[in-house]
């Protein structure tokens, strides 16, 4: 089932439709209900390698529905610490829960400075708005 | 600058769906409604309809319109009568497809085409081009609507008899007059309902009252490469000839058609390349202009929602088109496993 349109607000975006859950020096990624609509059903993901290097504004994975694959776009630098697993096996959780079940990878940030130039959920929801 | 998107007769009802539109064509088409996997769904358990009122129909008619579309069309009439349907090629004289299309003949002197909407243009110039003295063809596509009912239960639902695949006749349903024909583009019963352009939204709210889900270009794509439909464009074009493509069963070589010699010497020689239907041994999905390793393109490609992996259309060369055959796929700059597979990819399991 589709997950209804929210963006949460104690994460951090970026204007490519991509979340941020900041954890101490870690952060979770992931992408937006926005994106995950617009995608349609995803049905493939292709994640970056564990161990990894990840640069903000460029992509670190794939996301695909029947229709179309989509970059995705990290938010933030770092080392990649963790893929999950239950977005490769199944990937319509991103659809169902992009926020919780659907997040794509956990890294350790290698310039945590990054985090104060996302946009906050209301910054965000105008970006969507102008889409 | 944008050009302006024409609509079909169903248009608002699409919106009031809530349905993704897309451009198609030149036309403004639902790509989805709920989504693509559940229609598909739909249709391959129950019972989808499709607004297809984008397709082209033109009308061929007169004392000799059997003798001009016997010299255009690659199939032959001789094998079909009155109230009777049939899957031909519009060839070039490289051999190539100019269009796949469905013939319906009306009588011996009348006969409707149904086309791409894509290749409508191309089609009446090609044959209006061709005409013969006792022979007029006329494009009448804006006064059809067309919808596709689709699916194991899609003749149940609608309330018809059953009918042999490829024959058409005259119905009412629920009030609305149709021409109902029993073709379609996905391997399911069904029917393609073609009305007069103002009746079209009412029909489709008939048919959604009797259950239809509405379905969407996305699941049509998917749906017709699951049994291996060729879609012109991607898998066949004006370049591509129809023996390579495996389409020689709907060749009458035994006839004189455009392209008839080219197409005699390809068979004689035996083509250089094929296009096979495979399946993705890796997790990847293959899309339209991917490379096959060792010369090769894949033509079409997507997501088996039925299968659930990845499925498509290639064009290889010959001695590697036997299915079994392994192939690899530059998906992105990886390589991945695939297998050429028979037709058609998806096949129902025989229930008890």
């Amino acid at each position: 089932m589709a997950a209804t349109e929210s963006y949460p607000d104690d994460l951090k975006y970026h204007r490519e439709h991509d979340w941020a859950r900041i954890e101490g020096d870690e952060a979770v990624l992931g992408i937006t209900w926005f994106a995950q609509d617009a995608l349609g059903e995803l049905v493939h993901y292709e994640p970056p390698a564990d161990g990894a290097t990840i640069a903000k504004d460029t992509s670190y994975g794939e996301v695909e529905s029947v229709k179309a694959v989509s970059d995705v776009i990290a938010p933030l630098s770092g080392e990649v610490v963790a893929v999950n697993q239950k977005v490769v096996e199944e990937p319509e959780t991103v659809n169902a829960d992009p926020y919780g079940d659907g997040w794509l990878v956990r890294i350790r940030m290698t310039d945590p400075s990054e985090v104060d130039g996302l946009l906050d959920a209301d910054a965000y929801k105008q970006v969507v708005a102008e889409s | 600058m944008a050009q302006t998107l024409q609509r079909t007769p169903i248009h608002d009802r699409h919106v009031a769906l809530g349905a993704r539109l897309v451009p198609f064509a030149g036309w403004e088409m639902p790509v989805q409604y709920e989504g693509v996997i559940p229609e598909v769904r739909a249709v391959r358990t129950d019972c989808g309809v499709f607004d297809v009122s984008h397709m082209g129909e033109l009308e061929v008619e007169g004392p000799r319109a059997t003798e001009l579309l016997q010299a255009t069309l690659s199939n032959d009439l001789g094998r079909i009568g009155a109230g009777e349907a049939q899957y031909t090629l519009l060839t070039n004289e490289r051999g190539g497809i100019v269009d796949d299309l469905i013939v319906y003949r009306l009588d011996d002197f009348r006969y409707l085409l149904i086309v791409n909407a894509s290749n409508r243009d191309a089609d009446y110039r090609w044959l209006k081009e061709r005409e013969i003295t006792g022979s007029d063809v006329r494009d009448v596509s804006s006064e059809y609507a067309l919808l596709a009912v689709q699916g194991p239960r899609a003749i149940e639902r609608l309330g018809l008899p059953d009918a042999e695949p490829f024959t058409f006749a005259e119905a009412d349903i629920d009030g609305i007059q149709c021409m109902v024909n029993r073709t379609g583009y996905t391997g399911e019963s069904g029917c393609e309902l073609l009305t007069v352009a103002d009746d079209g939204a009412e029909l489709w709210d008939r048919v959604l009252a009797r259950g239809a889900v509405p379905c969407g270009l996305g699941a049509r794509d998917t749906l017709r490469l699951e049994v291996c439909f060729p879609l012109h464009g991607n898998d066949i074009t004006p370049d591509t000839d129809a023996i390579s493509a495996g389409l020689g069963w709907c060749c009458a070589l035994d006839k004189d058609f455009t392209g008839a010699e080219t197409l005699r010497d390809v068979k004689a020689a035996g083509p250089d390349r094929k296009l096979v239907p495979f399946v993705m041994e890796d997790k990847a999905v293959p899309r339209q202009g991917m490379a096959v390793e060792g010369g090769g393109e894949v033509t079409s490609g997507t997501h088996s929602p039925m299968l659930e992996q990845g499925i498509g259309l290639a064009y290889v060369p010959a001695g590697s088109a036997t299915p079994g055959t392994e192939l690899s796929i530059d998906v992105r700059g990886r390589a991945r496993a695939a297998r050429v597979v028979k037709r058609p990819i998806y096949k129902r399991e025989e229930r008890s």
